[in-house]
Formats: structure tokens, sequence, C-alpha cells
């Protein structure tokens, strides 16, 4: 889209928008939030991207094509369920560790890298379509 | 943020938390075997997923797809072992306790159907490195190979009747995705035929899930077959069991819900319409008999003569329909149908003969209707095509395909000493016990058109002398191209010849379908809270 104002104000406006996928994202577990939401902003925000630079500017920016970020993504989740195998815990059970941090308990956990691969998920399957969706939409 | 805190722990620290845990989690440490109950999906998603990525590698695809694949057989082999030898085993996703977590539940029936889809899919698999070109694997046909094993084996292993449905959804959008592979304008009339029908009975499968929550508050399946006994004086159970049996006749492809078969089946890649002929009308009899034989069998009895007049039509429809066709494809389509009416009829009789029965005959037919498929299409790319009319002279140029196809259209007629025999043996058997004979005569009728209708492929498409082209060289048959073929066939002929192991196993399945306690013992050790 060739205005002016829309073009100096996405990268404003996308950045934040990334940022608050990544806390919608992180806040998910005991809060309303979660991996799928905060990829849906996420590809908002890639969306308008789009819309302001183009197609092929969305998909130079993410590196790689949505289709593998989502088959990351797929994997990573599996991943985080079959770590509880080591753990003689049933497939998909919570586990926990508290690293401490320059003094600050972090909590961390395989529900959060399973969010984290339902992100990547919905950010790769959802911007395949927005992108391919845009893109008959300039010719 | 402290009371969060706790929270946390308790999951995490059992012994040192004050709350009683035992009351909702597993405590037990799970056993290194059990996770062969998940392993299944879990490794078809896995490799599917790091297909995904590499999407773009053409050659790293198929060998990457044939190892995974090969794996699955071997999980899902050890799989059956475990089940054989212990008894079913149970599996709850998140150590949350049945019926509030989901359970993963396994008996013999899910692991014979789960090791031949696996089977099935790595045949496909190798057939497809000659069949689907570079753009085929670029638009992802072994990614969606594997996300479609994902959904088989999930339906196959799952103890969860909503985690059924989901299971379900995975398999149909992968699905989709092999249908339209090339995006041809035929292509794209199959899969919108194939979609919208499939699309009614998940939606009428997804409303009577619903409905069955309402009446039993549980969608356990051993949980439900626990309870449904007594609900039946209070409770529309055969209204249930009745709209269960329209959802999954219509993806197992019974008579009057069935046209999307023949409608979609020829277009897509031959590989394709064989996977989807061996496992997904397959997956669709599995959901008809987990729910009408272990879940609702009074149900099912009292709907017994509605089943067994569907079957009937369904196995005359398809055989008669097989007689007309005149594209090698459609006719293996409607041969799919005649099969899935025969399993239906061991369905309507009931009893653990007609059930073992049934499952042997799903066996015998995922493989024999996918090796079908596979020699239409490599019979199509030999003599010229699928038509009737202008294909022949295979007899002269390829004896051992010749040989092969005959042996899989013998099998698929129920002669023996091919794998269709047994089944078609045992299904009659338990007709004529069961009082109803005249469904037995139909079982011989409709094998005996089978017969005819592949007897009819045969002297045209293979005996037939070509007149049209004289002397032309025959073209080189590679043995790579034989070999898919090749193991299905010899396949079939070994559990034609020795039947017995595949047979007490089918047994057994079904007398852990009739009486299920062993079953429920898998999912609640201790008889469990009401």
């Amino acid at each position: 889209m060739k205005s002016l104002i829309f073009r100096t104000i996405t990268p404003v406006i996308v950045s934040v928008m990334v940022l608050f996928s990544i806390f919608v994202l992180l806040r998910g577990h005991n809060e309303p939030g979660g991996g799928f939401i905060g990829g849906l902003i996420a590809v908002a925000a890639l969306s308008i991207y789009g819309i302001a630079f183009g197609v092929e500017t969305v998909r130079r920016a993410i590196v790689f094509h949505p289709l593998s970020i989502a088959g990351a993504g797929l994997l990573l989740a599996t991943l985080s369920g079959l770590l509880s195998m080591f753990f003689k815990v049933p497939f998909m059970t919570g586990l926990w560790v508290y690293p401490v941090v320059l003094g600050e308990e972090i909590p961390l956990s395989s529900v959060m890298t399973f969010d984290i691969g339902v992100y990547l998920v919905v950010v790769g399957a959802v911007t395949s379509i927005a992108l391919s969706l845009e893109e008959r939409g300039e010719d | 943020m402290s009371s969060r805190r706790r929270l946390d722990t308790d999951s995490m620290a059992v012994s040192s938390s004050p709350a009683d845990l035992s009351a909702a989690l597993v405590l037990q440490p799970v056993a290194a075997l059990d996770w062969l109950v998940i392993l299944p999906v879990a490794w078809c998603i896995s490799i599917g997923a790091i297909l995904m990525m590499i999407r773009y590698k053409g050659m790293a695809q198929p060998l990457v797809a044939i190892f995974g694949l090969a794996v699955l057989v071997a999980l899902d082999a050890g799989l059956l072992w475990h089940v054989a030898q212990s008894g079913p085993v149970t599996m709850v996703m998140g150590r949350w306790l049945p019926p509030f977590g989901i359970a993963f539940t396994v008996d013999l029936t899910g692991a014979l159907f789960a090791l031949t889809s696996a089977v099935v899919a790595l045949v496909g698999a190798v057939a497809a490195i000659d069949d689907v070109n570079a753009s085929g694997r670029r638009y992802g046909f072994y990614p969606f190979l594997l996300l479609l094993m994902a959904g088989v084996s999930g339906a196959f292993l799952t103890g969860d009747v909503f985690n059924l449905y989901v299971w379900f959804e995975v398999l149909l959008i992968s699905s989709f995705g092999l249908l339209v592979l090339g995006a041809e304008r035929e292509q794209i009339d199959g899969a919108v035929k194939y979609g919208f029908l499939n699309l009614v009975a998940t939606t009428l499968f997804l409303l009577t899930t619903g409905y069955l929550y309402g009446i039993f508050g549980t969608l356990n399946m051993a949980d439900i077959a626990r309870k449904a006994p007594g609900l039946q004086s209070v409770a529309p159970l055969v209204t249930l069991t009745a709209l269960y049996i329209l959802a999954f006749s219509m993806k197992a492809a019974a008579f009057p819900v069935n046209f999307w078969l023949p409608a979609s089946y020829h277009t897509p890649r031959i590989v394709v319409s064989a996977l989807f002929a061996g496992l997904l009308t397959k997956v669709g009899i599995y959901a008809l008999i987990r729910i009408g034989v272990m879940l609702f069998p009074a149900e099912r009895e009292q709907l017994g003569l509605v089943l067994a007049i569907v079957a009937a039509l369904t196995m005359l429809t398809g055989s008669l329909g097989a007689l007309a066709q005149s594209d090698t494809r459609r006719l293996l389509g409607y041969l799919v149908i005649s099969g899935i009416g025969a399993m239906l009829a061991g369905i309507a009789i009931g009893g653990p003969d007609a059930i073992s029965g049934v499952i042997f005959y799903a066996v015998h037919s995922m493989l024999v209707m996918t090796a079908l498929y596979l020699a239409a299409g490599l019979a199509a790319r030999l003599g010229g095509g699928f038509s009737l009319g202008s294909a022949g002279g295979l007899y002269r140029n390829y004896l051992l395909f010749t040989a092969l196809s005959l042996m899989l259209f013998f099998s698929v007629s129920g002669l023996p000493p091919f794998s269709g025999f047994w089944p078609k043996v045992m299904l009659v058997k338990a007709a004529i016990n069961g009082d109803a004979s005249w469904l037995a005569a139909i079982l011989l009728l409709s094998g005996f058109l089978t017969m005819i209708a592949t007897g009819r492929v045969f002297l045209l498409a293979y005996w037939r002398p070509v007149e049209t082209q004289p002397a032309a060289a025959p073209q080189p048959l590679a043995f790579s191209a034989l070999l898919p073929l090749l193991i299905l066939t010899v396949l079939s002929i070994l559990i034609g010849v020795l039947p017995e192991t595949l047979l007490n196993l089918a047994q057994q399945a079904a007398s852990t379908l009739a009486e299920p306690s062993a079953y429920l013992h898998s999912v609640f050790p201790a008889g469990g809270a009401p």
C-alpha cells in the first residue's frame, strides 16, 4: 500500500505487536494468554507488515519458510511431551525447573516449551495462509 | 506470586506436598514399554514436522519418510507384542487420572489395525518414490503422509471418544492435502465431494459426541463401557448408537452414504488412492467396532437388522458397481465398498466369531486393496491407461507382474489360498450360526460378483493381446517398481497359507471387545471411583 503515513507508522506498530505477542505467550501459563492467541497476534503483525511493504519483504524478514516455522513448532511441542519419558511420568506431564538468574528465580517448564511450539505452529501456518492470500491480492 | 509458586511445586515435587495427589494423579512410575502406546503417534508427528522443515530437499524427503515409517512399523509391532503379552495397555496424558486425563488405551484390535496400517503406509511410501514426482514432493506428499499416519495411528490407539474425533480431523485434513496434490481440475472436483461429505460425517460425529457427553458426563471409552449397562433403561442409548453408526458409516463408505468414494478415489495420484483405499475406510470400520461392539453392544443388537440390510446393500451395490465400470480405478473403488459391506455384515451379526472375522477381513482388506490400486497404477503405466477398453497385452510382456495381479484378484474375491479366503469363511460361518443365512448367501454372491469383475479386468487388460501397436518393444519393468506389490502379495499369501497367528490374534481381540473387563482394568486398575 503506497500510503506514506501507513508506511511510516507500520514498523512501530509491528514491533510493538510482536513484542506484545511474546508477552501474551509467556504470561499464558497462569493468566489469560498462551501460544495460540500470542501466535495470532504475531500473525496480525506480519500481515500488517505485508500490507505495507509487500509479501516479499515479509518473507525475507522471517528468514524461514512459514511452513518450516510451523514444522519446527510442531516438533518442539512433541518433544516437550516426550521429555517426560526420562522422568518416568506419562506423556505430556508438566516438568519444572527453577534456575536462579541474577538473584531472581525463573520458573521454566515443559509446559512453556509446548506453548512456544503452539505459538510457532500458529505463526507458521496462519502466516503461510495470509501471505499467499496477500500475494493473490497483489496480482 | 507466592501462591502461584506453591501451585507449581505441588505438581512437581510429589513427596513434599501436603495434598493427597493420589486422588488426581498417576503416581506410579511409567514402565518403559508402556511408552509404545503413545510413541507411534508422537513419532509420526515428529517425522512429519521434520519433513515439513525440509520440504525443498527433494531426495531427502522419501529417505526420511521411509526410515520414519519403517521405525513406525517396528514400534507398532513392538506394541502388538506388548499387548499380546500383557493385555490392554493404558497411558494417560499429563498424568491426570482417568476419566479426566485423556487416555490412550491399546488392546489387540487397536494394535493389529495400527500395525497393518503402518505396513501399508511404508509400502505406499516406497511406491511413491516412482509415482510422486518432484512437484508432488514440493507440495508435501511425504509430510502429509506422515501426518495422515499420525491421525490414523491416533484413531486406532486412543481410548477417548473426543480424542478419536480429534484424530479423525487430523487424518481428514492430511487426506485433503494428499487428495489435491497437483491441484488439477479433476482433483479439486473430487476433493470437494470427498471433503464436503466427510465434513458432514465429522460434524455428525462431533454432535453425537456432545450428546454422549451430555448423557454420560465422560468421554473415556472404558468409563462409558462401564456405565452404559446401568443407563440402558433411562437414557436414549439406541438413538446415540444409531447416530454414531450413521456418522461412521459415512466414513466407512456404507451403502446409502458412500457416493463420495467413487466420486473421488480415482482422481488423485495412484499411490494416494492406494493409501486411502487401505487406510481411511478402515478407520471408519474400526470406530464402528469400538462403538458398536465394545461400548454399546446391546444397542447395536437392536439395530442389527438395519445394519444387516445396509451391509447387504453395500456388498451388492459395491460388487455390481464394479461390474459396470470400465475404468480400473473406479472399479477398485467399488471393490473397496463391497469389502466394507462384508465387514459391516460381520458387525451386524455380532458375537466374537463374527467380530474376529471382521478384524481379520480388515487386515486383509488394508493390504490387498492397497496392492490392487498399486497394481492398477503399474498396469496403466505399462499397458496404456486405466480404461479397460484400450488396455491389454500385459500377460505377454510382464509375466511376474501378471502373476502377482492375478493372485491379488483371487485374494480380493476370497479364493484360497490367499488372505481373503479365511475372513470370508469366518463371516459366512458366523452368519449361518447367527440365523442370518440370507446374509451368508449375499456374502458368497458378492464374492462371486467380485470374481467376475476382477476376472473381466484380467481378461481385458492382461490377457487380451494388443492389436493396435504391433511388436512395440515392451518397456523394461524395474524390480524396484514391482517391490511394493511383491511385498503386499507375499503378505497376502502368507496370511492365506499360515493363518493361525492372525486368526488367534483376531479371536483374542474379538473376545476382549466382547468382554472388555481387561480393557476396563487397564484404565481403572483399582476398580476406580465411579
